[in-house]
């Protein structure tokens, strides 16, 4: 993280409503690598490969700034910092649409890891996890695409002192390319646990999906008795649904990086565009467009600050927080990209023009990680309502 | 100037305090030894009625005040920002005459801005002010005039040059309720309340020395009204729940609050009561119907979202940085959550949303909900007028074309 590599601090005790000075540092640095390393040519480029990122890349984010550790502790090779920093990270990666494997590997896989695993399995699976060594991907979701860990049907059976896994994940993230899976599966006895697989072992297979937002990329994995390792205890439903609930705040974060992104774009676009003698942006059908998409994204960025904030120190609340977050920041994200497209008018519609890259970003991660309808629903359920 | 220390302040308020505070005084006893003591509004000048203290020691006063329970000035109501107005345009006869009896709440304020014909767009006044040679002479009309009716002076924009740009030829006085050409009437809202005023000047007279800075600077006055009326320099108004507040000077200071406050008592409902939505929604079953959750969790993301949004912009303020885009847009978000209140509050409330008063749920306080709320989106400036300042000042956006330039005598006008 060069200048912003300090030893972490002591994690805030409350809330915090501003980033720190060293935050913001860290932000301008990671900016600055992003806006140099995926513009959206790179973007396009990468898009359009099967692996969808680019390996040189992916080791300068993981050797100089760190990224994929950003929030493991340092005895398993991160950086030590929490969910304040990933926040910060990946709303920059949303930000600048970055093709890279960091949300599979980092968010979903380090995450399950860091909240299921047995001690031993974490001094050995994450540290090639934080240096960029390893790509991992969650295999949760199924055919039917649901997001709650209870609607899990996928099955391992305990066979011969280990496990074997038997069905079809689906809308694996990256996980046509990732090294290390791990898979959510029902037990006898209907336990759902986590269990962690090499993915060029016997009885995998791996097919790539054709995703709507190119530069997240989707896998479908058949299990055919494939061999794992039970991660942690059988138990690992909490785990489970705790890191679902990063992700969620992460998602958030990365989202309205996304959705600031897009805001700038439409605001600069109204301003050089010229009809019937005036810059668009004069016209007040233009404007208030404008400024209630400010709105609606300061608002989102709020959420997903918050949520980031209070998943740092625990607050009891920050799981609802969390769902609460997720779904504003995709209705959010969407609008935004809809309104950002219809500022541009018929050039904003074309293949050319930049802002369709985000709009799928937008609706892809809408419905990632379960709808904003599903969210609202749990956030209701969390606040006991 | 020697920097004074926080804690100097402090013993030197408790101090006073412990030699001054009295609950058997007077409310008028107590606020007259607030100003001549300058503890009342400490960081006004010292040679009027304060101490010259950093605004940033404020806060050290009134923590000493609501540690000893001590009533402080009167809060919030106009004369406080007539007095910052006078403060920084006024002459000394103007400070001397008004400032005092300000902070012992001798004299209640108005504010004379807005006219039937001019809303959103202020400076668009057409109340007029004539010299005779002696005085001033006002005819026209102002309205949503909050306390008119027990006000012995207001603020008032009137024009003075109808040849002068439209921003340019208003002129800012004090002018004195208490005369025959003065007429206040109570304006009946849709919701029922009267709180705001029609005030009709028939040849009323305000005399020169009450003219606040010179001709045709009106404007620029009434700007410094409102950036106060934004950042309220607050004073030892910090009410104190602390002890049992029993005594004269308790019983004074309440009187005096419900009378300031008796406009504002249906405000919670115009901001949609949000706190009372889940409640409510257990209370009548409601929150078993899915499309109902959906809503209140949109609305509740709303209003922690838009809290969020506020803390967020004082945050970076006292971090020194410059004001960002949450700054600007809490007046907007407000108007969002009252709406999306009223309809949850309807959606939850079913049929009886069709009634009011004690037929209605709680008392009537749904239905108040319900007839408050398009209010949150107009006053203070519209919902369309925060997109502009949003739009210009925070995007930087290009301005609309005028059509008002010119002479204001040539301008369009209702």
């Amino acid at each position: 993280m060069s200048t912003a590599n300090q030893p972490p601090s002591r994690p805030a005790q409350r809330i915090q409503y501003a980033f720190t000075e060293e935050q913001e540092q860290f932000r301008s640095t990671l900016r600055r690598f992003l806006e140099d390393k995926s513009p959206p040519t790179e973007v396009r480029r990468l898009m359009a490969t099967a692996e969808g990122y680019d390996p040189a890349v992916w080791r300068q984010l993981s050797e100089h700034l760190g990224l994929p550790g950003i929030h493991l502790p340092q005895e398993y090779g991160g950086a030590g910092f929490g969910m304040v920093e990933l926040g910060i990270v990946t709303e920059e990666l949303g930000r600048a649409l970055l093709c890279a494997p960091f949300f599979s590997t980092a968010v979903l896989a380090a995450n399950a890891i860091m909240n299921a695993a047995t001690e031993e399995q974490k001094a050995a699976l994450l540290p090639d996890l934080a240096a960029g060594a390893h790509l991992a991907a969650l295999a949760l979701t199924e055919l039917d695409g649901n997001w709650d860990p209870d609607a899990i049907q996928f099955r391992a059976s305990a066979s011969g002192g280990g496990y074997v896994l038997d069905g079809t994940k689906s809308y694996v993230v990256d996980g046509h390319i990732a090294n290390l899976l791990v898979v959510a599966a029902r037990l006898a006895g209907d336990k759902v646990a986590l269990f962690t697989t090499p993915s060029d072992g016997g009885g995998i297979t791996r097919e790539l999906l054709q995703s709507m937002d190119p530069t997240r990329k989707l896998a479908r994995i058949d299990f055919k008795s494939a061999r794992a390792q039970l991660l942690g205890g059988e138990d690992g439903r909490a785990a489970l649904g705790r890191t679902l609930d990063q992700a969620a705040v992460a998602l958030a974060n990365e989202m309205v990086g996304g959705a600031q992104k897009l805001l700038e774009s439409a605001v600069s676009y109204a301003k050089m565009r010229v009809q019937f003698g005036r810059p668009i942006g004069s016209f007040q059908a233009i404007k208030h467009k404008l400024a209630d998409m400010l709105v609606d994204v300061e608002l989102a960025k709020s959420a997903a600050y918050y949520a980031a904030q209070a998943a740092a120190v625990e607050d009891p609340e920050w799981p609802a927080l969390a769902s609460m977050a997720k779904a504003a920041a995709s209705d959010a994200y969407v609008r935004t990209a809809a309104e950002t497209i219809q500022i541009h008018g018929g050039i904003g519609f074309t293949w050319d023009n930049d802002t369709h890259l985000w709009f799928k970003r937008a609706k892809s991660s809408e419905v990632f990680l379960g709808q904003p309808n599903y969210h609202r629903e749990l956030l209701m359920q969390r606040w006991e309502v | 100037m020697s920097k004074i220390s926080e804690a100097e302040v402090r013993a030197e308020v408790r101090q006073w305090l412990a030699e001054n505070w009295n609950t058997n005084l007077s409310l008028l006893e107590w606020r007259n030894k607030l100003a001549d003591s300058g503890w009342g509004m400490p960081q006004w000048p010292k040679e009027w009625y304060g101490r010259g203290l950093p605004v940033a020691l404020v806060r050290v006063v009134e923590e000493e005040f609501a540690a000893a329970g001590a009533v402080g000035v009167l809060r919030g109501g106009i004369g406080r920002l007539a007095a910052a107005v006078l403060l920084e345009h006024g002459t000394d006869y103007q400070k001397k005459k008004f400032l005092r009896r300000i902070i012992t709440a001798e004299d209640t304020w108005c504010q004379l801005f807005s006219e039937p014909g001019s809303g959103s767009d202020l400076a668009g006044a057409t109340t007029r002010a004539d010299f005779d040679g002696t005085n001033w002479i006002i005819n026209g009309q102002k309205v949503w005039t909050t306390s008119a009716h027990h006000a012995k002076y207001g603020t008032l924009l009137a024009r003075t040059d109808w040849d002068a740009p439209k921003h340019e030829g208003l002129t800012y006085f004090i002018l004195d309720l208490k005369q025959p050409g003065v007429e206040v009437r109570p304006l009946r809202q849709m919701n029922g309340h009267a709180s705001f005023n029609q005030v009709f000047f028939t040849d009323a007279k305000v005399p020169p020395e009450h003219l606040v800075s010179t001709v045709g600077n009106g404007w620029q006055v009434a700007v410094t009204t409102l950036a106060f009326e934004r950042r309220f320099a607050d004073g030892t108004g910090a009410p104190s729940r602390r002890g049992p507040r029993e005594g004269r000077i308790y019983e004074e200071e309440r009187a005096e609050t419900a009378t300031v406050m008796e406009p504002y008592k249906w405000y919670p409902q115009r901001a949609g009561r949000v706190d009372l939505v889940i409640e409510r929604a257990k209370e009548t079953g409601a929150n078993r119907d899915p499309n109902v959750r959906q809503e209140i969790a949109r609305l509740m993301t709303l209003a922690r979202s838009a809290e969020w949004t506020a803390r967020r912009a004082r945050a970076a303020q006292r971090q020194g940085k410059p004001q960002g885009p949450e700054g600007s847009l809490g007046k907007l978000a407000a108007s969002h959550i009252a709406r999306a209140a009223a309809r949850v509050h309807t959606m939850i409330t079913g049929t009886a949303a069709m009634l009011t008063g004690t037929d209605s749920p709680r008392g009537g306080t749904i239905a108040e909900i319900l007839v408050s709320v398009p209010a949150v989106s107009i006053a203070g400036g519209t919902d369309e007028i925060q997109r502009n300042i949003i739009a210009e000042r925070v995007l930087d956006l290009p301005k609309e074309p005028r059509f008002d330039t010119g002479p204001f005598r040539n301008v369009r006008r209702n």
